[in-house]
């Protein structure tokens, strides 16, 4: 340990205030320095610890950057095939209707491939937690072009821009899915600055305790950065996803309790 | 008048130097390492007494490596 700037003497175990949770395994986790998907598998894994339901949740992880999501997070999880996590979801939250099941996706393995599972998981109202992580970009594979790519926006497949001409238009999939009756709570949130983490958090716990309720899908995304796709630096790819990624992609709730939220999200057609 | 004071410990090995929690900072507590870790990462590092414990450091930083300790002491 190199030496700090300040010994205080404040340094004990009950001043403790924040640390990272012991529901996250001790090892580093794979991602890019500065990706939100650490941000959000810690404040997952915090909720199910606030709310102590760690023994008793199973989690699906998928097949992109979060593929190792279950190297990470010590709790029950299994690896979906590419996009097919809320399948298997539906046959696990079936088989045990008691535990709380969620999906932790990125925008290519729920909005791309697994478009079709996704829609139906949602129009049957299963009743799991699905977490979508929505970059606007193929990071793992190295940058390509997903559903989610916002117009003009510069990717190793689209080097002059997305065409909307022939690349057709980027998939709002949280806008979409909120107008299906099988859903109950349905969310648009970010992790790039602590406001935004608080309240992502508050969003991933209501999400937990819909499950209780056996109401229906609940469903959170959070729009988060691809520095290493988008070849920026870390704060520079939260600012251009605050410039760019918001306006099109307009943060808060879509539906709650059932019921479509009048905000800016829903009435922003463009 | 007691005083709320805050510290912070940095895991200087799980550090990626992403840079975040400066961007986070109200009162500009941290800054980046001259020094690399083991991974060649260049990490945060606490560079005055302003700290307030405020914890938006902790809970932006993607890999959880700062852990933020917060007391109230005497005024001197």
């Amino acid at each position: 340990m190199v030496e700090q700037f300040a010994k205080l003497d404040i340094r004990k175990d009950e001043n403790i205030v924040y640390k990272r949770t012991d529901l996250l395994v001790d090892r580093p986790l794979s991602y890019c320095p500065g990706c939100g998907h650490g941000t959000v598998h810690r404040i997952i894994m915090e909720t199910l610890e606030e709310m102590s339901i760690q023994d008793k949740t199973i989690g699906v992880s998928p097949v992109g950057c979060s593929v190792l999501a279950y190297d990470f997070m010590n709790i029950d999880m299994l690896g979906a095939a590419h996009g097919r996590a809320p399948a298997l979801a539906t046959a696990i939250k079936r088989m045990w209707p008691d535990r709380f099941v969620f999906t932790y996706q990125g925008d290519g393995d729920l909005a791309a491939i697994g478009t079709a599972e996704t829609i139906h998981a949602c129009n049957r109202g299963e009743h799991f937690t699905m977490i979508f992580i929505n970059n606007g970009i193929y990071g793992m594979t190295g940058g390509q072009m997903a559903p989610t790519t916002l117009p003009n926006m510069r990717s190793s497949t689209s080097p002059y821009g997305r065409d909307v001409e022939t690349m057709g238009f980027p998939l709002k999939m949280t806008e979409l899915i909120a107008q299906l009756p099988g859903t109950y709570y349905v969310t648009r949130q970010a992790v790039h600055t602590p406001a935004g983490v608080r309240k992502t958090k508050k969003a991933i716990r209501k999400a937990f305790e819909n499950q209780k309720n056996k109401t229906g899908i609940s469903f959170v995304e959070v729009v988060s950065n691809c520095n290493s796709g988008w070849k920026m630096t870390p704060v520079q790819s939260n600012k251009w996803m605050e410039e760019n990624m918001f306006p099109f992609y307009p943060l808060g709730d879509i539906k709650v309790d059932g019921k479509l939220v009048e905000t800016k999200a829903t009435a922003a057609k463009e | 008048m007691a005083k709320i004071k805050g510290d912070i410990v940095v895991n200087v090995e799980r550090c990626k130097g992403c840079e975040i929690c400066i961007a986070a900072c109200p009162f500009s507590v941290i800054a980046m390492a001259k020094d690399v870790n083991s991974k060649g990462y260049h990490y945060a590092i606490k560079v005055n007494d302003e700290c307030t414990g405020c914890v938006n450091c902790a809970v932006i930083c993607p890999d959880g490596v700062i852990t933020v300790y917060r007391a109230k002491v005497a005024a001197e």
